[in-house]
């Protein structure tokens, strides 16, 4: 096995090109490889979410993605939800709800969230609890994350 | 300011992704740092031997005989050593024995598997009862680190009166904190021309806690030793005590290999070696009068510590304290006793020992009710404190606490008794789901126990800075509790100032006092009091220095203030904790005011169970407390339904399972905590009133939600089930099922 290699795929919008090493995770190449450390590592096999990024516009825990399958790819992790340095409705409606307490799950979550928002427009508090229960917060009991879901999907967050 | 939902202070940087935890911090140079652990619960290490297959030249190894100070971790007692040393004893299987440290973590992690510890292995004593029955003797005489006899009245002498008497036994598991952050620390030492330098940041709550380790560790003075908190994924308390010993070993790699060292837990590490919630086991004896109103209680509480003494006598303390629950009971004993065992020592949790006697006495009520044919509703509001009655200490119950209405507002919330009628007609069809209601009532205990506050003598400051605005300086953590935003909320009121011209500064030892740990929900009350004094003192300075004259607009403030520094070099104003008026306690007697003041709760479940699968769902749940003022209505919210999801799940899914002292589900697949699929939403309501002590009149709120949840979702399983024994959590489908099982057989 060769000692490292080269992943060439898109994050954020980005071309990028990184040197891994062969059993690197998707998580590890973000991290160390490319310094985005807004998405974190809890558990390390994929029960808790913390390292929920889009991989090919699907919600993927990234400790589970081998790096070798990177090639080509696009990611999208919570550094990249952001337009121009503005926080996006989502980001907005966390902070205004204080659905970030520690704000560790938070990155996660907040793919999660988007992601979720994207297949359904307008979530029920049921549906949104559905959809976020691969992300574990053990701060907040999650109904502040679930409002903040739900008054983006009404479109009470300024855009 | 105090009483808005300010927004959290450092919530932006979290919401971008952009705010630096530990694990996310790259220093240059820094090495990777990993611990070897005994894996036997009790034994002698003989001897440590390091085999082929790393490169054993490039690996920087510590072990006890690097330590240049005390290997022993600062706290209560000194028993702990940083790392067992070749020759000594082993009391836990997850005791550190050899620290190895270099750049490539792969590496690292390999060379973590080729070190052998010979070890001579003897008997070890794994859990309460065995160390009760005193199977082997590893603690003092009788397996006892801490005891405490609470006495009011002539307890023995009411029970023989009592015409009922109600002898019951219940038992709470071990409980993993889960903060979603592990733990983390980064250690450097420099050699300068004035000495050893020591520094250590992490993820932590206690600043001071694990400045006093490391000057133990080093024999080094306070001045040579810094610690900076940052960033911090969540506490709960398991960062209170285990920092001590990661910082240390993170300082002492960094002082062997003369650069940096991380060392960051992974999920299982962590699970496995740090501290958890106490066992407990509770013989609650109780005897009422024809009537039902309570006239004796004798309570045998104990806790399992583990294998030190770390925390657990003021765990213990609180957990006594705690064991009469809310109500008035003229003639008490509590005997509490925390043992020892040959597991990883328990700690800090979030109720801190009150859960565990709350969960015991709120059970036992409900038992007692049924037992007499009383409305378990009824048979608290007959007995539940008031104002004027004395609490097991003698402390009297202060003016303006409304059990009742924390009662009744509950029970409107959850539409106690609709639900309870409409699920007795439905129970008895035939179905598999069977549902209940079911309530507790509760207080918590502000701050630290009796003299806790008084002998920490806490400090806190505010200080002017160059562009007129005000920084806070003190040592209490933010963990996502709020801190942040609640101090600058109460400094703001205080100086008449709108919330943004307020700021906490960095964590760093350097720069602030020691206001105490960030413990015991005593942030808002006790170091918000004493930012309270400082802000007045503060505003007191530049007003008789002559730089400002009230009243005064904000922009008024900021040039006085922004002047006064330019002239007089610095502006700070600190101030110091103050006795409250009043109040009085005896450690020798355990007589007096055990804490300034409580607050009070009362919660309400309603649950379903599946008789095909045993498996329970919390359908509505309803959380209503007094605490005093609410500084900010939202973070509070969010603090009290974080802490019900966290009792929820101790009371249903949350089991440690210990094998042979070892946590054997130390992974997230099989430690189960609650998901957003597995909760209701909880409803808070908070019941402001009163003239209480802490700053604008708030009181503790940190602790408090984690008490209530695991007996009312336990009576309001009760109600659904019919008879059986509840006496335990968490309550799995396995205990549910064998359960049953008993009923039907008896």
């Amino acid at each position: 096995m060769p000692e490292t290699l080269r992943i060439q795929f898109t994050v954020n919008g980005e071309a990028r090109s990184v040197e891994a090493r062969p059993m690197d995770r998707l998580l590890d190449v973000l991290r160390e490889g490319l310094g985005l450390t807004g998405t974190k590592e809890g558990c390390g096999e994929g029960e808790c979410g913390a390292c929920s990024v889009l991989l090919d516009g699907r919600v993927v825990n990234s400790c589970l993605v081998p790096a070798v399958q990177l090639n080509g790819t696009e990611v999208v992790t919570v550094e990249g939800l952001a337009r121009d340095g503005a926080a996006s409705p989502m980001q907005e409606a966390f902070l205004s709800h204080n659905a970030a307490q520690c704000g560790f799950c938070t990155p996660g979550m907040l793919v999660s969230a988007e992601d979720l928002l994207r297949r359904n427009a307008s979530p029920d508090k049921e549906q949104v609890r559905e959809g976020l229960a691969g992300n574990l917060c053990r701060c907040t009991g999650y109904a502040k994350i679930v409002d903040a879901v739900q008054a983006v999907a009404r479109g009470e967050v300024e855009k | 300011m105090i009483g808005a939902s300010t927004i959290r202070k450092e919530g932006r940087p979290k919401v971008l992704g952009t705010a630096k935890y530990t694990d996310d911090l790259h220093l240059p140079g820094v090495l990777h740092g990993v611990t070897v652990r005994t894996r036997c619960a009790r034994g002698v290490l003989k001897g440590i031997t390091f085999l082929d297959g790393v490169p054993w030249d490039e690996i920087t190894v510590a072990t006890a005989a690097d330590i240049p100070g005390r290997n022993v971790v600062a706290s209560i007692h000194d028993d702990q050593p940083f790392l067992v040393e070749v020759g000594g004893a082993i009391s836990h299987p997850e005791q550190p024995v050899v620290l190895l440290a270099h750049p490539d973590r792969h590496v690292v992690e390999r060379a973590r598997g080729l070190v052998r510890l010979d070890v001579e292995e003897l008997t070890p004593v794994l859990d309460i009862q065995a160390a009760l029955d005193r199977t082997q003797v590893i603690h003092g005489d009788r397996n006892v680190l801490k005891e405490i006899t609470i006495l009011k009245g002539d307890p023995d002498g009411a029970m023989a009166k009592a015409d009922r008497v109600f002898e019951a036994t219940y038992r709470t598991g071990a409980q993993e904190q889960l903060y979603l952050e592990p733990n983390a620390m980064i250690g450097t030492v420099e050699e300068g021309p004035e000495g050893r330098q020591v520094t250590v940041s992490g993820s932590l709550q206690c600043p001071y806690y694990v400045h006093d380790a490391l000057i133990q560790l080093f024999g080094i003075p306070g001045d040579r030793v810094r610690v900076v908190a940052l960033e911090m994924g969540g506490g709960f308390g398991g960062k209170e005590d285990y920092p001590s010993v990661i910082a240390g070993h993170a300082a002492l790699l960094a002082l062997k290999a003369g650069r940096p060292v991380k060392i960051a837990y992974d999920r299982e590490e962590d699970m496995a070696a740090t501290t958890k919630r106490h066992p407990s086991r509770t013989i609650l004896r109780t005897g009422f009068d024809a009537q039902g109103r309570l006239v004796a209680m004798d309570i045998d509480f104990v806790l399992d510590g583990g294998a030190f003494t770390t925390l657990s006598p003021v765990v213990l303390s609180r957990g006594a304290i705690h064991a009469t629950g809310p109500y008035r009971c003229p003639d008490v004993r509590v005997l509490a006793r925390a043992v020892a065992t040959n597991t990883p020592p328990c700690g800090a949790f979030r109720g801190f020992g009150a859960p565990q006697s709350l969960f015991a006495i709120e059970r036992h009520m409900d038992h007692c009710a049924r037992a007499m044919g009383i409305d378990p509703v009824e048979l608290r509001r007959m007995n539940l404190l008031k104002a004027g009655d004395t609490m097991a200490t003698g402390q009297v119950v202060r003016e303006g606490v409304d059990l009742e209405a924390l009662l009744d507002r509950a029970m409107e919330e959850i539409h106690y008794r609709g639900l309870e009628k409409a699920y007795r007609v439905r129970n008895a069809w035939d179905d598999p789901i069977k549902r209940g209601v079911g309530l507790s009532l509760f207080m918590h205990g502000c701050g630290f126990t009796g003299s806790g506050e008084a002998h920490m003598a806490s400090v806190a400051a505010v200080e002017a800075r160059e562009d007129g605005t005000v920084a806070v300086l003190a040592a209490s953590t933010e963990m996502g509790q709020g801190k942040n935003t609640v101090f600058c909320q109460i400094v703001a009121e205080a100086l008449g100032l709108p919330v943004d011209m307020v700021e906490t500064a960095e964590v760093d030892t350097r720069f602030v006092p020691n206001s105490g740990p960030t413990v015991a929900s005593r942030s808002t009350m006790m170091v918000g009091r004493i930012l309270q004094d400082a802000a007045h003192g503060l505003r007191q300075a530049l007003v008789q220095g002559g730089f400002l004259a009230e009243p005064y607009t904000p922009e008024a403030f900021r040039e006085a203030a922004a002047r006064a520094r330019r002239e007089l070099g610095s502006l700070k104003a600190s101030a110091q904790f103050r006795t409250f008026p009043g109040t009085t306690w005896d450690d020798k007697t355990y007589k007096g005011d055990a804490y300034p003041d409580y607050s009070w709760a009362c919660y309400a479940a309603a649950v379903s169970v599946d008789l095909n699968t045993f498996e329970v769902k919390v359908e509505d749940f309803a959380a209503v407390q007094e605490v005093g003022r609410v500084v900010n209505p939202t973070l509070a919210t969010g603090q009290i339904q974080g802490g019900v999801a966290q009792g929820i799940g101790w009371a249903l899914w949350e089991e440690v399972s210990f094998r042979e002292g070892r946590m054997a589900n130390n992974q997230l697949t099989n430690y189960i905590i609650p998901t957003a699929s597995d909760l209701p939403h909880i409803h808070v309501a908070f019941l402001e009133g009163g003239n209480h002590l802490g700053p604008g009149g708030a009181k503790g709120i940190g602790e408090l939600p984690m008490d209530g949840p695991a007996p009312a979702v336990l009576n309001a399983l009760r109600e659904a089930l019919g008879e059986c024994r509840l006496d335990e959590v968490p309550m799995t489908p396995e205990r549910i099922l064998q359960r049953l099982e008993e009923a039907t057989h008896a």
